[in-house]
């Protein structure tokens, strides 16, 4: 590239000979990089010719208008409305929030397992180090289908609805699913994760005014505690104001299955299970490294200014850990968004899953793959754009 | 007068060894919450280990003609492998012929360690070593001469198969990854883009969907009549996968080369190529061995993808043969069987990778 470029020994500013013109440089780059685009072209040719004849000779219509047609199959789980008499189309789209939800789970459990088996690596304390190290390379060395199919066979051999390991009356383990119980379903929820949503950029403003203060007055708020409660008081103050309803629904027996509260199915929590113990581990070690990566000077030097021990860690430790921690983060991230593909070997039904089905249903094999391919790299590269702004902010300023 | 030293010299030695006493007191009882905390972990490892202890090898059954013998037993049913054993590690290779797929494991096992013996690093030994290897291994998989039974590529199945897609995949894949990685910091601005975009749009989707490709597609790019095995298309595809995240990790490397060596090697009048393989790629493909070696390991994980595609590799071997009713309840004993085989091939690989780094890294300051 700009190395090769700039090592070449200084060019003559015109050839003065034929032959001075075949070996010049500059021809010879472009010779090369027209053989490679015609060869590039040829074969994208050739490979375009054999599709369309292969494709009519199979009488295999191409194009996206099968999308409309009705896809005449059911969805075990489904957070959108969707009915075997819905379209190709409708059935993607329950694949698609199916796969963001498995995914979403799985990053904030693998982030939580993560941080945690990292803290326990550097704790100083042998034996926890120790325990923390066996997880990750155990987790890490064995490959992810095998552990999501493993979770998978664990909850199917759950006992039957009827002998249900029974957890109180708050939770029944079966073969058929989890069940938990909840709150009931009140309207009041909606506006109380509204407050939340408020809250939580009430938080925001209030962090960033409270800088601001300290950078023009010299005095420091602690926003930790303020900040936590303009988060929670919100909602707090929304369920009060609605009468404070403390209902619970608990799951019930009825018929072969339970009635009530929430149920989590086995195909949804095994590839949970699965995909996050995997990336955890991973994700342990990345963190482990950005701990480690803080120069010990760097906290003597802050605690011999007489920094407090929480603000070490808030103000020196974390901001230089973040800098190598959150790169190699985001692409942990993706990598989970992409393993969140091998639900079908569980049977959930993520994208990959529905598009498969959809596929062997149509024929229509080049448009289903091409769909999920865009579909995933649209995912992937939305996942890296949110990062690499989160990245921007942890990111080595230098002024 | 007498010099008298005004106190006796301590002397630091940063390498000395602590003693077990003051080992035990600094790593796991340097204070009151530390010790709790080792006393909590103690717990419960010992439990742990009490509980696998007597789970897996006291209260176990290790051999059995029938699954009646397990039912009564507390502990594992290690008896289930003795009996299934031959489904889970052969796959649906013809029973009779089995061991010719031994033989196989053998050779390669042999080829393998015999590669990443220092001594042997010579290509004129390496070369021939591993064209006998694979025409071997080709002629005992497939049969059909020197009066074997041929068996179709479709029958064959369990740790042969995974091996095959798993050396296949490092053979096809490591040399493409070192020509995308060259092409992505060549000096021609089109042999850049086509790289840059091939290699990032492979990164953005999963494997399944270019496993989907090989099997689904790929067919369909073919002139009428051209067929391909299955099986190598679908080494092919994940040879590709592995190439380009590979490829990523030996640019790393490539950047890594001080910029002197292009100019030094340039000082010399050495080509593009000369300076490539010859100071250049060494120099970088060191850089980058531990992430290089993390993808080996992560290709050796990624074959059980064909679990989706049902190829018989021995994940899916093993997903079959606890369908059977009478063992089904003792697959916690065969999934461990397998996931420990992975741990074994992955651990030793990391281990060696490490040993590696030592060797290389022998003179450099």
């Amino acid at each position: 590239m700009k190395d090769l470029a700039n090592a070449a020994p200084p060019r003559r500013t015109r050839p003065r000979n034929l032959q001075e013109l075949i070996y010049s440089k500059a021809v010879r780059t472009t010779f090369y990089q027209l053989l490679l685009a015609s060869a590039i072209c040829a074969l994208g040719l050739f490979l375009y010719g054999n599709v369309v004849d292969n494709l009519t000779r199979q009488n295999i219509t191409t194009g996206f208008g099968f999308l409309d047609q009705v896809s005449n199959f059911e969805i075990g789980e489904k957070l959108i409305p969707y009915t075997p008499r819905s379209t190709y189309f409708d059935a993607l789209s329950v694949g698609l929030v199916n796969t963001l939800m498995v995914s979403a789970a799985g990053i904030v459990i693998a982030t939580l397992i993560g941080f945690m088996v990292a803290i326990a690596r550097v704790s100083g304390n042998w034996m926890l180090e120790r325990l923390a190290l066996s997880y990750v390379e155990v987790v890490r060395n064995i490959p992810v289908i095998l552990q999501a199919i493993f979770w998978v066979v664990v909850l199917r051999n759950l006992p039957v609805p009827k002998n249900a390991i029974v957890l109180g009356d708050y939770g029944f383990l079966t073969n058929r699913g989890l069940y938990f119980a909840a709150p009931a379903a009140n309207p009041v929820h909606g506006w109380m994760w509204l407050a939340l949503a408020g809250g939580i950029v009430a938080c925001v403003l209030g962090t960033i005014a409270a800088r601001k203060y300290r950078e023009t007055t010299g005095k420091y708020i602690d926003m930790l505690l303020p900040g936590l409660a303009l988060i929670l008081v919100p909602p707090l103050l929304v369920w009060l104001a609605a009468g404070a309803p403390a209902e619970i629904s608990y799951p019930v027996p009825k018929g072969f299955n339970y009635v009530g509260g929430v149920s989590i199915s086995p195909e949804f929590t095994a590839l949970l299970i699965g995909i996050s113990m995997y990336a955890s581990g991973f994700i342990a070690e990345i963190v482990r490294s950005g701990i480690q990566a803080t120069p010990k000077g760097q906290i003597e030097a802050a605690r011999a200014i007489a920094l407090k021990p929480r603000f070490v860690m808030r103000y020196v430790i974390l901001p230089q850990a973040m800098r190598v921690i959150v790169p190699p983060l985001t692409s942990q991230y993706v990598s989970l968004i992409k393993n969140s593909s091998i639900a079908v070997v569980v049977g959930y039904p993520d994208l990959v899953n529905i598009g498969n089905t959809m596929m062997n249903q149509t024929g229509q094999a080049v448009e289903a793959i091409v769909v999920m391919m865009v579909v995933y790299l649209g995912v992937s590269l939305t996942a890296s754009l949110v990062m690499n702004i989160f990245n921007r902010f942890v990111a080595i300023k230098e002024r | 007068m007498a010099f008298t030293p005004l106190a006796k010299s301590v002397t630091f030695d940063p390498d000395a060894r602590l003693s077990a006493v003051d080992w035990i007191r600094q790593n796991l009882f340097q204070n009151v919450v530390q010790s709790l905390l080792t006393i909590a972990v103690g717990y419960a490892i010992v439990s742990l280990a009490w509980f696998l202890l007597r789970w897996g090898l006291l209260d176990a059954v290790f051999v059995a003609d029938g699954p009646e013998a397990c039912r009564e037993a507390a502990g594992a049913c290690w008896a289930v492998i003795g009996v299934k054993y031959r489904p889970m590690l052969f796959g649906l290779y013809p029973y009779e012929e089995h061991w010719r797929l031994v033989i196989m494991i053998v050779i390669y096992l042999l080829t393998v360690v015999l590669s990443l013996w220092p001594r042997f690093w010579n290509l004129r030994f390496l070369v021939p070593l591993w064209i006998f290897a694979v025409t071997s291994i080709t002629v005992l998989m497939f049969g059909g001469v020197f009066g074997l039974r041929y068996v179709p590529s479709n029958d064959w199945g369990g740790l042969p198969l995974t091996i095959i897609l798993f050396t296949g995949t490092v053979l096809i894949g490591m040399p493409v990854a070192v020509l995308l990685a060259l092409g992505r910091r060549s000096p021609l601005p089109f042999a850049r883009g086509v790289s840059v975009v091939f290699i990032e749009a492979m990164r953005g989707v999963p494997l399944i969907t270019i496993l989907f490709v090989a099997v689904n597609v790929f067919p369909l790019f073919l002139p009428q009549g051209v067929e391909v095995n299955k099986l190598l298309r679908i080494t092919v595809g994940i040879a590709i996968f592995f190439s380009c995240y590979q490829a990523e990790v030996i640019r790393g490397g490539l950047q890594a080369v001080p910029r002197g060596q292009y100019e030094a090697a340039a000082s010399i009048n050495l080509t593009y190529w000369q300076t490539t393989r010859r100071i250049i790629l060494p120099q970088a493909m060191r850089i980058a061995l531990p992430s290089i070696t993390n993808h080996i390991i992560a290709a050796m994980k990624n074959t059980s993808f064909v679990i989706i595609i049902g190829l018989f590799d021995i994940l899916t071997a093993t997903s079959a043969v606890m369908q059977d009713p009478l063992w089904r309840r003792y697959y916690v004993e065969a999934y461990l069987f397998i996931a420990f085989i992975y741990l074994f091939f992955g651990y030793s690989l990391s281990r060696y990778a490490r040993q590696v780094e030592k060797w290389i890294n022998i003179g450099r300051i």
